[in-house]
């Protein structure tokens, strides 16, 4: 069994438990302890995960949570205990998914990886599961630092940034969000830890979302990158952060009561009919337009800031699942059979082969 | 050492002279369905079809035949040489020495006929003038454009068609039955009329040409016998798609590479035919991946979430898929993976044969690791083993290895029939929602029934307790992160119980013993076929018995032990430099017994042959 959950005191009053729409407590949304640096970005990732699942009352048992290797990676055991859960090897996660996935199309798969999971060691298999459009949400918790190893550069890491001990990055960084709109996936934002409603409002959006999601979130690595010089610090995301639209969800299970204005804000109808609306803080907005999109990143790079937000939605597309036209239910569990032909077709091969 | 027990060689003679002497004449001086065909090609110029005509029309006579391709890594231009062994005794190893030569290429053909042993047949391009080079030799000229030409008007056709006439010129030479080889053309063009009658014409072409101006001066012909009625012609590979169609395999995730391609390619075409329902929709899912890394990953991915699934690589495959492999045993994930075995190391000869991965494959990862494998010596094992290992991957929760090569994977077999299977599919220790409302919940990886495999549950179990955590990181018996001494100890020693667990279900020896014996043999996969074949020579030859053993799995069960030790001297008989099994044995027998083992190695990219075998034996015991 997985580490028990733990709950925090203001989960536990006297008064009636709170439940969602599946009559569930936040209590069954949680996960291990954390082990991970007080103050790091992460946990506070771990805790709108949460909040997302509760709120939009996903049964635990229907997600898979998958990871690779790094402190990002460890953090499946600190979120949704009542999920299977598959800690992985260095960069491969999205392989261990992808298998998942097509032994079990039913569930919903949520990947955390990091940004040297993805962007360097996992850089090949990254990218083939943006081709496919994978139904999985994968967040990158990135801190631009390997962590583990202890404040080595990683390929996300802005070029000019400065590492504690001084050394400075002479190299530019991948953009994973360009990179994902470019390669295939069909929901890509980027939001920074530290911003719990634009977080909150975008993993339900990612939730409700029907292929690969990549969600890229600065989340500062407070021991070895969150000093004056680093790019990826609280200080420094809390000066250059720039939102390119403000998000807001309406979940399909709630009454919409609030009219948009269509000028102002996109509304963009979900897979499983809930409503994302991005009310535009940018010029030239369009979040279902890959080019306008790609230039929207590189123009904020260009100008020193860190833009965030849903960049790129694409409803339609079918998933890796829905092009393979499996059977409705799990290849898993199919019964011996359907999945077994019978004597008679052996014996028409054999009569083939003499 | 231990002459006096060894009894003179019937001749002391080597070679090609030995095996005219030991074929059976007729009262004319024929050697009948006794000899082996060269077809040497370019590759890229069609002769395949031509070569299977060849096959299929001595396998349509019911002589027991067998093919082998040996291709270059190269699509069109580079010599190819397309061996087929006619041979009433059943044996279907290699055979070393080419009585037939059909040399089509002037890269080659010079080489081709120097190499050949007196007494041979040379068929050949008229203005080669072979002839000049070899007085011992009886040669067939043959005007081979020319012939082309006239059956077949449209040019560019001509490159493909040309082989046939060779086939109609042998089939002259040899005696074969026309209508069979007639039966073998139609069937390999099946429905494509047109082609059939065009490469017919080519045939009927040469068997003309050879019937008017040739007239036979070589013993070799062809009879026909009745040794192949109810039997089947397929490959390894096929057949080993064929074991997962019924075995249930529902996701196959793999990266091309030869000599494997062919097995995953099978399993496409018979799921498609197969494996989709009524409703148009699959109950199978084949992913080309990026790499190997991806597709292993996939596969134990799958397995987790309680799907059959495989993957299909070599050599180079296998060192990329070193750190999943270890995952897969450590975190105990099930998974089949196929390696069709090429000439190694490193790109090495990629299209040439060797059993060159057995000691990657038992300790493939890092850390105290080691894996099951299964060796199929037959295309019928192919077939079987593909089943077998996906229940022992579920059973064991842990990756299953089917060690097959090139020879078997990608030529041509005769084989009996396969037989179906209607035992249940084993699909292991898994608790459904059900289960875990009466047990109260579970440990993932507690030994509870002995045997050192725990119980799992998949995702998707509708139940509280149902998920756990999988990893690989030291973990405790309910799958929690830990760094404890004893925890990790316990677990290690667990794992070790569960391969001991593998030793008593993997597929056991197969034993030819006579009793008397003081010599015993062992061989695997497709040594096996020469080394029987080299244990008749030995009897025949050198009046000397061996017992046998041919080895199916690894880790070994008690009979190996028991056959070692029950013989004086053990040959381990295997296509690699470093005699991997005799290493993997050395570990596992007991001390005093690792004396008795000897090794006989083949490894020069050609299928092992029985008579490298019966002289590095006699040599070795000092006949």
């Amino acid at each position: 069994m997985a580490t028990p959950p733990v709950t925090s005191s203001a989960e536990t009053s006297k008064a009636a438990p709170k439940t969602n729409r599946i009559g569930l407590q936040v209590l069954d949304y949680r996960g291990g302890k954390t082990t991970l640096c007080a103050g790091c970005g992460h946990n506070a990732i771990s805790e709108r995960i949460i909040d997302a699942f509760y709120e939009m009352g996903i049964q635990p048992e229907r997600l898979m949570k998958l990871s690779g290797i790094g402190c990002s990676s460890k953090s499946p055991a600190y979120f949704m205990s009542r999920a299977h859960s598959f800690n992985s090897v260095h960069g491969r996660m999205p392989s261990i998914a992808t298998g998942a996935l097509l032994a079990n199309h039913t569930m919903q798969a949520l990947g955390v990886s990091g940004d040297g999971d993805t962007g360097s060691i996992g850089m090949g298999q990254f990218v083939h599961m943006l081709r496919r459009n994978l139904p999985i949400i994968y967040i990158i918790e990135d801190n631009g630092v390997y962590g583990l190893t202890k404040g080595q550069f990683s390929a996300t890491a802005d070029i000019g940034s400065k590492l504690k001990t001084g050394v400075i990055n002479d190299l530019p960084a991948i953009d994973l969000c360009a990179m994902a709109i470019q390669l295939g996936a069909t929901f890509v934002g980027r939001s920074f830890s530290g911003d719990k409603k634009q977080l909150l409002a975008m993993l339900k959006a990612a939730i409700a979302h029907n292929g690969t999601v990549v969600l890229d979130v600065i989340s500062p690595c407070v021991t070895f990158n969150d000093h004056e010089g680093s790019t990826k610090s609280y200080k420094y995301m809390q000066e250059h952060e720039e939102a390119i639209a403000e998000i807001g969800f309406v979940p399909y299970f709630q009454e919409i009561d609030v009219e948009y204005d269509p000028g102002t804000t996109i509304d963009v109808k979900m897979h499983d009919g809930s409503h994302l609306r991005l009310r535009k803080l940018h010029e030239g907005f369009a979040p279902t337009d890959r080019v306008a999109s790609v230039s929207a990143l590189m123009a904020a790079h260009a100008n020193d800031e860190v833009l965030t937000g849903v960049f790129y939605v694409d409803t339609a597309k079918p998933t890796f699942t829905e092009l393979l036209n499996l059977v409705d239910e799990p290849l898993a569990t199919l019964p011996d059979a359907r999945v077994r032909p019978g004597k008679a077709v052996l014996e028409e091969v054999m009569q083939r082969l003499m | 050492m231990a002459a006096e027990q060894v009894a003179r060689p019937v001749s002391s003679e080597g070679g090609p002279q030995t095996t005219i002497e030991t074929n059976q004449q007729s009262a004319r001086g024929n050697v009948v369905n006794d000899f082996s065909i060269q077809v040497a090609t370019v590759n890229g110029s069609g002769s395949q079809s031509a070569n299977l005509v060849l096959l299929r029309s001595i396998f349509r006579m019911g002589i027991p035949v067998s093919g082998k391709n040996l291709f270059p890594s190269n699509i069109a231009g580079l010599p190819t040489w397309y061996t087929i062994r006619a041979s009433k005794d059943a044996y279907i190893a290699r055979k070393k020495e080419i009585d037939v030569l059909i040399a089509m290429n002037p890269e080659t053909w010079q080489e081709d006929m120097l190499s050949l042993p007196p007494g041979a047949v040379a068929i050949y391009e008229e203005s080669a003038n072979l002839q000049q080079l070899r007085g011992d030799v009886a040669c067939y000229p043959v005007p081979f454009d020319k012939l082309t030409a006239a059956v077949c008007p449209e040019a560019k056709l001509r490159k493909l068609v040309k082989n046939m006439v060779y086939v109609g010129i042998a089939a002259h030479l040899l005696k074969m039955d026309m209508a069979a080889v007639e039966g073998a053309l139609r069937k390999q063009f099946a429905k494509k009329v047109k082609a059939a009658d065009l490469n017919w014409a080519a045939v009927q072409a040469g068997y003309e040409y050879a019937s008017a101006n040739f007239t036979k001066h070589d013993p070799f012909v062809l009879e026909p016998m009745n040794e192949t009625a109810g039997k089947i012609i397929i490959d390894g590979n096929t057949a080993a798609a064929l074991g997962c169609v019924f075995a249930g395999c529902t996701v196959a995730m793999w990266y091309p590479i030869t000599p494997s391609s062919s097995l995953v390619e099978g399993f496409i075409d018979l799921a498609k035919r197969y494996r989709i329902e009524e409703s148009g929709k699959s109950t199978f899912a084949v992913v080309q991946a990026e790499d190997e890394l991806a597709a292993i990953g996939a596969v134990l991915g799958a397995g987790w979430a309680g799907a059959r699934a495989m993957t299909a690589t070599s050599g180079p495959g296998i060192s990329l898929m070193a750190e999943f492999a270890g995952l897969g045993y450590y975190a105990e994930l099930p998974g089949v993976i196929f390696d069709v075995q090429r000439t190694g190391p490193s790109t090495g000869l990629p299209t040439r044969n060797q059993q060159c991965d057995l000691l990657s494959v038992a300790f493939l990862s890092h850390g105290d690791t080691k894996h099951v494998m299964l060796i199929p010596g037959s295309v019928k094992e192919c077939y079987e083993m593909a089943q077998t290992a996906f229940d022992l991957a579920e059973q064991l929760q842990t990756p299953v290895f089917v060690m097959s090569d090139l020879d078997l994977g990608m030529n041509n077999w005769m084989s009996e029939p396969f037989t179906y299977s209607d035992k249940p599919l084993n699909r292991g220790k898994v608790l459904s929602a059900e289960d875990l409302k009466r047990l109260g919940g579970f440990a993932r990886y507690k030994d509870v029934d002995g045997d050192g495999v725990g119980y799992r549950t998949l995702p998707g179990t509708d139940h509280p307790l149902a998920a756990y955590f999988t990893r690989g990181t030291g973990h405790n018996e309910k799958a929690q992160y830990t760094e404890r001494p004893d925890d990790y100890f316990n677990n290690m020693e667990r794992l070790a119980k569960k391969f001991e667990t593998a030793r008593s279900l993997v597929p056991r020896p197969e034993v030819v013993q006579t009793g008397k014996a003081k010599i015993g043999v062992i061989a695997f996969g497709t040594s096996d076929f020469a080394t029987r074949e080299s244990r008749d020579q030995l009897r025949k030859e050198y009046r000397l018995e061996t017992d046998y053993l041919r080895i199916r799995a690894y880790p070994f069960t008690s009979e190996i032990h028991d056959f070692i030790a029950s013989h004086e001297r053990v040959y381990v008989v295997e296509q690699n430099r470093d005699a991997q099994m005799l290493s993997l044995l050395k570990l596992d027998v007991k001390a005093e017994d690792v004396v008795r083992l000897r090794s006989i190695r083949h490894f020069n990219g050609l299928p092992i042959d029985a008579r490298s075998i019966t002289d590095d034996l006699v040599t070795q015991e000092g006949i």
